[in-house]
């Protein structure tokens, strides 16, 4: 029997059956749908669980000043002023694994606003900071390039200063005093809430780290470098480049110690890695099971399919089909099942994955690995199950097959 | 003419049921020859259903021998004998065996699709060709659902036919009909028996439906125990007339 032959016969008995095919392509479509959608809903959360892991500012590294000794006494690193301009333009013009880098310096002091006051601190920063630290405006403008050159007295509110200060007014456009300095407020910072160690990460100013070195502190030194790496993965190069940057930097000998710090988010990138990790396993198993239960929800019909049809089996065996032909037709018709049913399930698979997306808003990452893998494997899964069926098939005494009731 | 189609010598045929061996055939021998209508009887229990599923090639001889159109069955593996009954046999079951759900050509054009040598056109036409010889080239598009019993056994006549074999081979063919439909269907057998040159065995336990065959055998036990020629055989289509109403079948005519 040729091949075309074949595939009437297969196609013509499946027509015949068309709920039962749809039946057992059933088993194929919910295998392959569900492992697209379950892999690609998982990878949406895993991204979107990195992103926010990111947005905690995962790579984000520090440098600060470091102890060092002198005559003997070793002296808290915070008192050292070994961080100036040089170094940021350095940084600017060497490191290739950091994206942003920002200067800080902090001031201490009482902001007034007409009757109101309140303590808080200042920190003085380039524009790149808000990236660095992944902070954003809830109103407002952050300032430029040219605010900083010119020192500007401009400056953006955290929401707790907002909350002691301007009870009852938007704060856009007034103007604060701290430490005796007017400031237009020009944005308001959305609220961050507290870190890890329970400070208020709302109770601050920014300002140009020019006008607070200048018009506050009257320092040319800065208390941190913040850079950010491009990201989680080359947070360890980056450390790397930066320390033997800022070492050139300060012309400290090989034989000198650091007299500055860099520290990056370590424990942060561990929760992250853990994190997907974890998130990998789950999905593996998900689809492993769905791909299982499809796989048996097909050898279940066929099987049945197989005492249904034993007149016609038989029938086929009386005028001339040989039990290969028999074995044959079965496995194209499980062949053309789990192909049809697996084309349709990367349909729906794709569908309810927009579907979620579009009306859950969560996010969804259909990747073609999954899909090829899960097509493939949800095939494969249809013929292996529908062998042994099939080989049933084939084996049945004509006599036997045709008089059975 | 005259060509031996069937020849069979000393058959028996034997199962083991358990500790205990039943003989179905005790030895038979008979010979068909080409263009006979030949109906075989007995009552239930007397190896019928046995030799026919030898006939068949469904089933081979225990001892004896049995060479249909010249070949030995005996010798031949499975995969053989199905070629065998493909090219060879035509066959019509009493339960009709239509498939469900397909139309009567595609039930017609079945045995083609196994057999290698007919491409897609020439099986559609030969299908065609065989419902035109059972009259119902009108209904080619016609489930067996929306056929009478009388017509789906016609489909199943013109798929025996469709493969060109040397031999029709009906068991109870009019078993499941009314004596009027069953009429019609001997009407159609003879016409191919007689038309056509056909060879025809029929098995049936129905009196009346061998008085329209050229010879009759009588299985008693396993054994044959009358082998008559029919010298008056009956036409069915004079039978049909003579009863009150007109037919389907004659009704094209």
């Amino acid at each position: 029997m040729n091949i075309y032959n074949l595939l009437v016969i297969a196609v013509r008995a499946l027509q015949r059956n068309k709920l039962r095919a749809f039946l057992t392509m059933l088993g194929i479509i919910m295998g392959v749908a569900s492992v697209i959608a379950m892999v690609a809903i998982g990878q949406g959360s895993k991204q979107s669980i990195q992103a926010s892991l990111s947005n905690m500012g995962s790579n984000m590294i520090t440098v600060s000043p470091s102890s060092n000794l002198n005559g003997g006494v070793r002296i808290a690193g915070s008192s050292f002023q070994t961080l100036t301009s040089k170094d940021i333009v350095a940084l600017k013009a060497q490191a290739e694994y950091i994206t942003g880098v920002s200067p800080a310096v902090t001031a201490r002091g009482q902001a007034i606003y007409g009757a109101q006051n309140w303590p808080t601190s200042m920190s003085g920063v380039a524009p790149e900071y808000l990236d660095i630290r992944k902070l954003t405006l809830k109103d407002g403008i952050p300032f430029s390039d040219e605010e900083v050159q010119t020192s500007a007295k401009v400056c953006l509110i955290g929401q707790t200063v907002i909350d002691n200060l301007f009870p009852n007014e938007n704060p856009i456009g007034k103007v604060i005093r701290f430490g005796n300095i007017p400031f237009q407020i020009i944005g308001i910072l959305n609220p961050k809430g507290q870190n890890a160690f329970g400070q208020d990460q709302d109770d601050i100013l920014i300002a140009p780290y020019t006008t607070v070195q200048k018009r506050i502190l009257a320092s040319i030194y800065y208390s941190n470098i913040y850079a950010s790496a491009a990201n989680e993965t080359v947070t360890d190069a980056a450390t790397k480049e930066i320390t033997q940057i800022l070492r050139d930097s300060h012309r400290l000998r090989s034989d000198e110690d650091n007299d500055f710090q860099v520290r990056t988010q370590a424990e942060l990138i561990s929760t992250l890695s853990s994190t997907s990790g974890l998130l990998t396993v789950l999905l593996t198993v998900i689809a492993g099971i769905s791909l299982v239960i499809g796989g048996i929800g097909i050898m279940n019909i066929m099987y049945v399919s197989v005492t249904e049809r034993t007149r016609e089996i038989g029938l086929r065996m009386a005028i001339g089909a040989r039990g290969k032909d028999i074995l044959l037709q079965f496995l194209m018709e499980a062949v053309l099942i789990s192909i049809t049913g697996g084309v349709i399930g990367v349909l729906l698979g794709i569908v309810s994955c927009r579907l979620v997306t579009l009306i859950l808003s969560w996010p969804t990452i259909i990747s073609q690995g999954s899909v090829l893998l899960s097509f493939v494997v949800c095939a494969l899964t249809g013929i292996f199950f529908g062998y042994y069926p099939a080989q049933k098939a084939s084996r049945l005494d004509p006599i036997e097959a045709l008089r059975y009731e | 003419m005259s060509k031996k189609i069937l020849e069979i010598r000393e058959l028996k045929r034997e199962f083991i049921m358990g500790s205990e061996t039943v003989r179905a055939l005790k030895g038979i021998s008979f010979e068909v020859q080409t263009g006979e209508f030949v109906t075989i009887m007995g009552s239930s229990g007397s190896g019928k259903t046995t030799l026919l599923n030898i006939l068949g090639c469904l089933d081979k001889p225990s001892i004896g021998d049995y060479l249909l159109d010249g070949v030995d069955v005996k010798k031949l593996g499975r995969d053989e004998l199905a070629a065998l009954r493909n090219h060879k046999i035509g066959f019509v079951f009493q339960a009709y065996n239509l498939l469900p759900r397909t139309s009567a050509l595609e039930n017609v054009e079945l045995p083609l699709l196994y057999n290698k040598g007919i491409n897609a056109a020439e099986r559609r036409e030969r299908a065609i060709h065989a419902l035109e010889a059972v009259k119902l080239a009108d209904r080619s598009d016609h489930t067996p659902s929306q056929l009478s019993g009388g017509q789906q056994q016609r489909v199943a006549i013109a798929r025996a036919l469709v493969n060109e074999p040397v031999m029709i081979l009906a068991d109870e063919a009019t078993g499941n009909l009314d004596s009027r439909t069953s009429y019609e269907i001997m009407a159609l057998m003879q016409d191919l028996n007689v038309k056509q040159g056909k060879t025809i065995v029929f098995v049936t336990h129905e009196p009346d439906i061998a008085a329209f065959s050229s010879r009759t055998i009588l299985l008693r036990d396993g054994m044959i125990q009358k082998d008559t020629p029919n010298a008056n055989i009956k036409s069915a289509k004079e039978t049909l007339a003579a009863l009150p109403v007109s037919d389907d079948y004659l009704a094209h005519e």
